[in-house]
């Protein structure tokens, strides 16, 4: 694909083009593009006078970044020890029936990719999902249907 | 601009004019938890209603840091500690909001939005009269749910600012030995001495020295770090001030973890406000001494919460620990001496300061001085942050602040730890807590993170839980962590699958004991620690999932089948539209029965039974 230059320049600038920013120009590119494309890795690395290889080993290497797109919403759902306690893997079965995908895989139509995580710190409210940055706390099987139906194909 | 003590007092007093000026003071939570249980909506929908009774000068609503009781929230606050109103609109928000009217109006107390607890006849008005509250000593937590996180003036009309002040005017050596004198040990998990550390580092040789914030908060159920840097991110800049000055170094770093947003903007806002104060930058209180910080954010990476690999981390690299030959505080980022501490340690510093050495060494124990804040979740009535002096007893923290088990439950274990910790056994709950005694247990206190478990849970499952986390997020750098841990859940996996074999607990034993040897860094070291404390405490366990293929606690699904007790069924209709997959049939005041070839066996309808009908084995 073809990246935006021009805009991704503007992120490398904003960081005064400093090689230790290199994981917050790839988290600023991916909220533009919902992914990390690879085409944007090898241009920050060029900008940048860095090898791919060594972009590409932060690209991978964290877990918030994901090099294929993913979906208009992402559904991460907590599974940090509270959450797992308090029922969060049942919280992950349900979402992956009711959106019939896996977890890491993003429904046909793109409207979510489903993603489970290792804490979010909202312990107290566990079993916890966060969607698009939203928060949903002591969620119940239940009660996910009525989250997924809040994110209809118009949102 | 803030250039002298003076200045400060002004502004200080200017704050205090402006507050007093009000009637009222409504304070709204607008934590984390509290956002989430609706808490801005409140904020909204109050000011609205204010706005229209023409009350807006009257009356100051404001959106305070994290109060700590997020279980019930969102949590609001009248006055100074006058009343406290928990779950506030959950019900019905426009009513709630009508309520709040009265007492803005007229100060009547509404009881339905009081505290209730174990005891209904007990009135709890005051956050004083919650038990949660009144076995607390709040230090670091003090200005929490006090004042706007986002309004620099707040925080200095509270004594803001003032540490830094009279620190500048104190030689660095003796701060120094002030904080060592303290006692202070680093609230992140190792518990170094916090001065020796500071010391070392500024004894180091090399230019320039970096100062370094680790909030990659990666212990899961540990949330301290992100109520403070959301609900008061100028003590932890305050307290990196003092520690630049100390150590010569004009630079600072905070590392903030990508789940947090919200304290990474409420940091950068309060960074910005320093700058415009002067209370960031060059020539500090016109002391010569200049220091500055930047926030770095991290990528989801739990090992960056090791201090070589958030180096490696802010450096631009991929987030791999080194070998500690030669340690941080001598060549740690870029090569160049760097001292790293925790998020809550650098809050405690301006208090250190501000009311001396001598003030922090009475509090705690003997080796571990002053407060320290405690997340409790898990299977507890109170849950939420909780600070506490050292040396007070798990049971205290369990029973009289958390208000013991959820639904009466049998208690089990405590996690502390995190994935370095262990599950410490009802029968060491009246030992104290610190630093000492929690690793003679098996566990460590980590960042202070308190799961609590009872009977439902298995403790099996729970050490393939620490597993699995583990395999996940271990870096991959070193053998003994990446490969041994990986075949440690395959045994435990395979136990709680009802395949674990005679001798699976002993081969364990000993794959652990190679990872603590062969490990690079602690948290390949302490990665066996769930495993091992739960043999320790819980081997019969073990050995009832190995030997007789059964779990139970119920938890794991292949050695667990649901059933309905047709003696205790009241076909009240609870459990069946509960049911994720539909596998429950039956009539209403008719008995019902589970259909176990499709049950996945969540648990669901045991959990929503008030009849005890549901049963497992």
């Amino acid at each position: 694909m073809e990246v935006d230059t021009a805009a991704i320049n503007t992120i490398i600038d904003k960081y005064g083009k400093d090689k230790s920013y290199l994981l917050a120009m790839f988290q600023d590119v991916q909220r533009q593009y919902r992914y990390l494309p690879k085409e944007a890795i090898q241009y920050i690395c060029d900008r940048l006078h860095i090898p791919f290889s060594k972009g590409y080993e932060v690209a991978t290497f964290y877990a918030s970044l994901s090099l294929t797109p993913r979906g208009r919403h992402t559904v991460h759902v907590c599974l940090g020890t509270a959450c797992h306690l308090r029922g969060g893997p049942n919280i992950l079965d349900t979402f992956e029936r009711e959106l019939n995908i896996k977890k890491g895989e993003t429904t046909e139509n793109g409207l979510f990719t489903l993603e489970s995580v290792n804490c979010l710190g909202a312990c107290a409210l566990a079993p916890l999902v966060r969607i698009d940055g939203q928060d949903y706390g002591k969620t119940t099987p239940g009660s996910v249907k009525k989250i997924i139906n809040e994110y209809g194909e118009s949102s | 601009m803030i250039a002298s003590i003076e200045q400060l007092d002004g502004m200080a007093a200017e704050y205090k004019q402006k507050t007093g000026a009000y009637s009222k003071i409504v304070k709204i939570c607008c934590g984390t938890g509290c956002i989430s249980s609706g808490a801005l909506r409140v904020y909204e929908k109050l000011n609205e209603a204010i706005a229209a009774e023409r009350l807006t000068d009257k009356v100051l609503v404001k959106k305070t840091g994290c109060h700590g009781l997020c279980e019930r929230g969102p949590i609001i606050v009248f006055g100074d500690d006058e009343i406290l109103y928990q779950t506030v609109g959950k019900r019905n928000l426009d009513d709630d909001i009508r309520l709040l009217l009265k007492t803005v109006k007229d100060g009547t107390v509404v009881e339905n939005l009081l505290y209730k607890g174990e005891d209904k006849t007990k009135r709890h008005v005051s956050p004083r009269d919650i038990p949660f509250y009144a076995g607390q000593t709040r230090v670091v937590l003090a200005l929490n749910g006090v004042l706007d996180p986002e309004d620099i003036g707040e925080y200095i009309s509270f004594g803001g600012y003032r540490a830094v002040h009279k620190a500048l005017q104190m030689d660095p050596v003796q701060i120094i030995e002030w904080i060592q004198k303290s006692g202070l040990r680093g609230r992140g998990g190792g518990g170094f001495l916090t001065g020796t550390k500071w010391r070392s580092c500024r004894d180091a040789s090399g230019e320039p020295r970096y100062v370094i914030a680790n909030g990659d908060e990666g212990d899961p159920g540990a949330f301290m770090d992100r109520s403070l840097m959301e609900g008061n991110p100028h003590a932890v800049i305050e307290g990196m001030i003092i520690g630049g000055y100390a150590i010569g170094s004009n630079h600072g770093f905070i590392y903030v973890r990508d789940e947090y947003p919200l304290a990474v903007h409420r940091l950068s806002i309060a960074i910005e406000k320093a700058k415009e104060q002067g209370l960031l930058g060059a020539n500090i209180f016109n002391s010569g001494f200049g220091f500055d910080i930047k926030i770095y954010r991290g990528g989801g990476a739990f090992v960056c919460g090791e201090s070589t690999a958030l180096m490696s981390s802010i450096e631009g690299k991929t987030g791999e620990p080194r070998a500690k030959y030669i340690h941080t505080v001598e060549k740690g980022l870029w090569d160049k001496p760097s001292n790293l501490n925790n998020v809550e340690t650098w809050a405690c510093v301006p208090h250190i300061i501000n009311r001396g050495w001598e003030w922090f060494d009475s509090i705690g124990t003997p080796q571990s001085k002053g407060t320290k804040v405690f997340s409790l979740v898990g299977k507890v009535k109170n849950t939420g942050l909780v600070e506490v002096p050292m040396g007070i007893t798990l049971n205290e923290i369990i029973f009289k602040l958390g208000g013991g088990i959820q639904g009466d439950k049998r208690f089990k274990a405590v996690q502390t730890g995190g994935p370095s910790g262990g599950c410490i056994p009802g029968e060491y709950l009246d030992m104290p807590v610190d630093f000492d005694s929690l690793t003679k247990l098996g566990s460590m206190m980590g960042s202070g993170g308190m799961i609590v478990m009872d009977e439902r849970d298995c403790m099996v499952d729970v050490a393939r839980y620490f597993l699995k986390f583990l395999v996940d997020e271990s870096c991959g750098k070193c053998t003994p962590c990446r490969e041994g841990v990986r075949r440690m859940f395959e045994i435990v996996d395979n136990i709680c699958k009802g395949n674990g074999l005679k001798g699976d607990v002993e081969h364990l034993e000993e794959l652990a004991r190679a990872i603590q040897l062969g490990s690079l860094c602690a948290l390949g070291q302490s990665a066996p620690n769930p495993v091992l404390s739960t043999i320790k405490y819980f081997r019969d366990e073990y050995n009832i999932h190995i030997e007789q293929k059964r779990c139970p606690a119920g938890v794991c699904k292949a050695l667990t089948t649901f059933t309905i007790d047709p003696e205790k069924c009241t076909g009240c209709m609870r459990c069946a539209p509960e049911c994720p997959v539909a596998c429950i049939s039956g009539e209403k005041k008719k008995v019902h029965t589970i259909d176990r070839s499709k049950c996945i066996k969540c648990g669901t309808c045991y959990d929503v039974c008030r009849f005890g009908a549901v049963k497992y084995e």
